[in-house]
């Protein structure tokens, strides 16, 4: 047992912060926001630099190879900073399902750019039918000569419109799917962009015989590279909602003692600290949890990695709906406004419970595990 | 014990019914039924001159101000049906707020004059009582007004006026006198919102929108006619205000309307093979919901009971706010969680906002204002426990 980071993890951790608080303040976030594209190139490239972009690349492919602690300790930073760039959708997901299954050209081809964000890559892969079994892929890929023709609709893909390449996942046959580089220009892709509740950028993907050459397809069977880049994915976000989970707990503890009514400092009331203090056990088993998480994203043996992810899941969406809710709750009117970073973090929040399925879904994973053993 | 409504209640029911069936326009109806607050000014006003030609503007009022003359169980009959129909809510600030202090403490010209215009929806009303600083504890506000002649002269700011960007008039309490306890230098003001000197800004909500304002009084001269009753007894006006019409405030109607809704939409959502109304897990949330809101609906009921026979609303009413508000955002959340990962998209491509998510959003306010949720329970355990 260590519960201890090392030092060039710690290093992560703190060098994120420091460029979050010296380049990527609130104010500044918002304008992000509110730009056109939703997410800064200049704070990207920043990124790169800093070689934030590179954790999840192996040294022998040129990375950082920072593995699943250093990735949790960076997207804990992200969360805090409510980044709206492609972290997760790029440098996490996307980045190791091209590790796991790439040939050493393609690997050559994307990887350097990847890691400077020249290349920023999404996995589309969500889909109507994926929602009850992720790997049950409607979309289709059929042989066309050498190379694909493939069809299908993928929904809300995170960063889509960022994107340069759309990793897309496509049935080949009843029990083989493939991943397909597909340049997010080609013919036949069209996007339908929205914004999220956490107010970042993402699509819908329409596919329409979109034609690709046989080299664009990533490896063979791709189910296994799939599950473990979003098991990944799926620990690095718990990562991001812990570290907002962490700084709107810390906003409401300063709030609650600054903001005088009745003549005390609001915090000086029980049933308000009693609130606060039950927000801080949520936190604590929240970081449990993303802890859980992180440590078995990469276990080998499927059972017990969905169990654990399961149950980060589970017990971390419930932690995120009480501390966002009460948040809001202590802050009053000005809980409710756009004006304080509060209600962001509450809506980041409530993304989080929403992306890698629900609350609700996840405790049925594990029951259903419990109940077959 | 009877839990049920008598003949004579059933009747009263179907007539509103067979009213609302008619009368309620149809592309009003529709907004109400999406949330859309696109054209909220237009709606309400519109509905409240159908009301007022129908004879039925003002339920709550006695029949000489131009009222119903209806029983409190009437009364609650009414409501639960608009909201069962989608008929927009009446703006509360006039009908239901400033026109029961307008009636007990008003002077007979502000009776005629206000009254009439309220029924008639001539005037949009709204409520300016927080101020940055005073928003739980009311009593500390500081919006000074000073006497210069036979005007008050207003300095000061008002926050969370809602719907106040369209108001005519607003309602405020003001500091008359400072040198006393809090509650005792406050009046009670009637200010024209064409005033020189107000401005008017919008706060951005988390949901985007629009609703509340910032108000500014910057030398806002006010005739002392204005005023309602005895200057620095405004904070008596207040509580008066506070008690009354509190027969809705558990929004039963709505909240049957809203699961209603859920449970068509758990019904089309697919899961696993059947649908989410299948689902064990999701009827059971449902379930537990629509079980704590049948017993709060008898509660109400027998809290309308008690107060028609003893006339004076009590502490109970903050029972019918907490749990009441308690419900219709538990409502929300299954409503967003149903959508599954489509309750992401907030804005689609088409601009369109993802109605659940927002209302989800939205409903955090109903246990912050109206007295929070907190407040209300320090009111329970004061008034009713005794402690
Ligand atoms: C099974 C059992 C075994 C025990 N064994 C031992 C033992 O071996 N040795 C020993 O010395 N004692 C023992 N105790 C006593 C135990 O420590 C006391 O019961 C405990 O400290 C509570 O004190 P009390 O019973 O006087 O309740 P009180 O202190 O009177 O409390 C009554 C209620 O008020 C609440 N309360 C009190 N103060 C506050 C506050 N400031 N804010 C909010 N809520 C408050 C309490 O939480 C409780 O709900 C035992 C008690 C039990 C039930
Ligand atoms: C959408 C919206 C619409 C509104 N519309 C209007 C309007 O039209 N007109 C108008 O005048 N006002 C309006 N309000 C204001 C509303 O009445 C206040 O927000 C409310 O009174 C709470 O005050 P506050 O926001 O200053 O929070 P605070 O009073 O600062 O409270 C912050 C937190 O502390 C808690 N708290 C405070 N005191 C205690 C205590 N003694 N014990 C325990 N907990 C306590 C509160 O419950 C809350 O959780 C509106 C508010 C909102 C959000």
């Amino acid at each position: 047992m260590d519960f201890s980071f090392s030092d060039e993890q710690q290093m992560l951790l703190d060098t994120t912060r420091r460029f979050i608080s010296e380049r990527y303040d609130f104010e500044y976030r918002n304008t992000v926001r509110d730009s056109a594209d939703g997410w800064s190139r200049e704070t990207w490239t920043a990124l790169g630099e800093l070689g934030l972009l590179a954790l999840n690349i192996p040294e022998q492919d040129g990375g950082i190879g920072a593995g699943a602690v250093g990735t949790m300790l960076v997207g804990n930073a992200i969360g805090e900073g409510l980044l709206l760039e492609p972290f997760l959708s790029s440098a996490v997901i996307a980045t190791q399902a091209i590790v796991e299954l790439a040939s050493t050209q393609q690997r050559e081809r994307w990887l350097p750019t990847l890691a400077s964000g020249e290349l920023i890559a999404v996995l589309a892969h969500d889909e109507i039918s994926t929602r009850e079994n992720p790997l049950q892929v409607e979309t289709r890929a059929v042989r066309d000569g050498d190379g694909w023709s493939i069809d299908g609709n993928k929904s809300v893909v995170y960063h889509a419109p960022a994107a340069n390449l759309l990793l897309v996942s496509a049935r080949i046959a009843e029990n083989e799917i493939g991943l397909f580089a597909i340049p997010s220009d080609a013919a036949g892709v069209q996007l339908l962009p929205c914004v999220t509740v956490d107010e970042q950028s993402a699509a819908a993907i329409v596919l329409k015989d979109v034609r690709v050459s046989g080299d664009a397809r990533l490896g063979g069977d791709a189910k296994v590279a799939l599950q473990s880049a979003l098991d990944i994915g799926l620990a690095a976000l718990c990562a991001e909602a812990f570290g907002a989970m962490q700084k709107i707990l810390n906003a409401t503890i300063e709030y609650s003692r600054s903001r005088v009514q009745f003549g005390a400092p609001i915090g000086s009331f029980q049933a308000l600290q009693h609130r606060m203090a039950e927000m801080l056990m949520h936190l604590e088993q929240a970081r449990s949890m993303s802890y859980l998480a992180t440590s078995q994203c990469t276990d080998p043996d499927p059972l017990a990695r969905r169990a654990a992810l399961s149950a980060a899941m589970a017990r971390m969406g419930q932690a995120a709906r009480y501390i966002g809710q009460q948040a809001v709750q202590l802050h009053g009117g000005m809980g409710m406004t756009d004006e304080l970073n509060v209600s962001h973090y509450f809506k980041r929040l409530l993304a989080f419970e929403l992306r890698f399925g629900s609350t609700d879904q996840h405790l049925e994973i594990y029951r259903l595990r419990l109940q077959a053993a | 014990m009877d839990l049920d409504f008598n003949a004579e209640e059933l009747a009263f029911r179907d007539q509103v019914r067979e009213f609302l069936a008619t009368a309620l326009p149809a592309e009003i109806r529709d907004r109400m039924h999406r949330s859309d607050d696109s054209h909220i000014r237009d709606d309400i006003q519109n509905w409240q001159k159908i009301l007022h030609a129908k004879g039925w503007g003002a339920p709550a009022w006695p029949v000489e101000f131009g009222g119903t003359g209806w029983s409190k169980t009437e009364q609650y009959i009414f409501e639960t049906e608009c909201a069962l129909a989608d008929a927009p809510a009446q703006l509360a600030f006039g009908v239901k707020m400033v026109a029961p202090v307008l009636m007990r403490y008003g002077s007979p010209q502000q009776q005629q004059y206000f009254l009439p215009r309220i029924l008639a929806a001539d005037d949009w009303w709204c409520q300016g009582y927080s101020e940055p600083g005073s928003g739980s504890d009311l009593a500390s506000l500081k919006m000074k007004a000073e006497r210069d002649g036979g005007d008050y002269v207003l300095n000061g700011q008002k926050v969370w006026n809602t719907l106040g960007q369209f108001a005519d008039w607003i309602f405020c309490l003001v500091r008359t006198d400072s040198s006393g306890k809090p509650q005792r230098g406050i009046s009670f003001l009637l200010i024209d919102m064409k005033t020189p000197g107000i401005t008017v800004r919008p706060t951005r909500l988390l949901d985007g929108t629009f609703e509340v304002n910032e108000i500014w009084f910057d030398n806002v001269r006010v005739p002392v006619a204005n005023r309602i009753g005895e200057e620095n007894a405004g904070w008596t006006y207040a509580k008066f205000l506070l008690g009354h019409e509190r027969t809705n405030i558990a929004g039963i109607g709505a909240s049957k309307r809203e699961l209603a809704r859920l449970k068509q939409m758990a019904a089309a959502q697919p899961k696993a093979g059947a649908t989410m109304l299948q689902d064990p897990l999701f009827a059971t949330r449902i379930a537990q919901v629509e079980i704590e809101l049948r017993a709060l609906e008898i509660t109400n009921m027998r809290v309308i009971f008690a107060e028609a026979k003893k006339h004076a609303p009590g502490p109970e009413a903050s029972m019918l706010k907490i749990r009441g508000t308690e419900i219709m955002q538990r409502l929300s959340e299954l409503q967003m969680e149903v959508l599954g990962p489509d309750a992401l998209v907030y804005r689609d491509s088409s601009g369109e906002i993802a109605r659940e998510t927002s209302t989800y959003l939205n409903l955090r306010k109903l246990s912050i204002f109206g007295g929070s949720n907190e407040i209300q329970r320090n009111i329970i355990a004061q008034m009713i426990l005794g402690l």
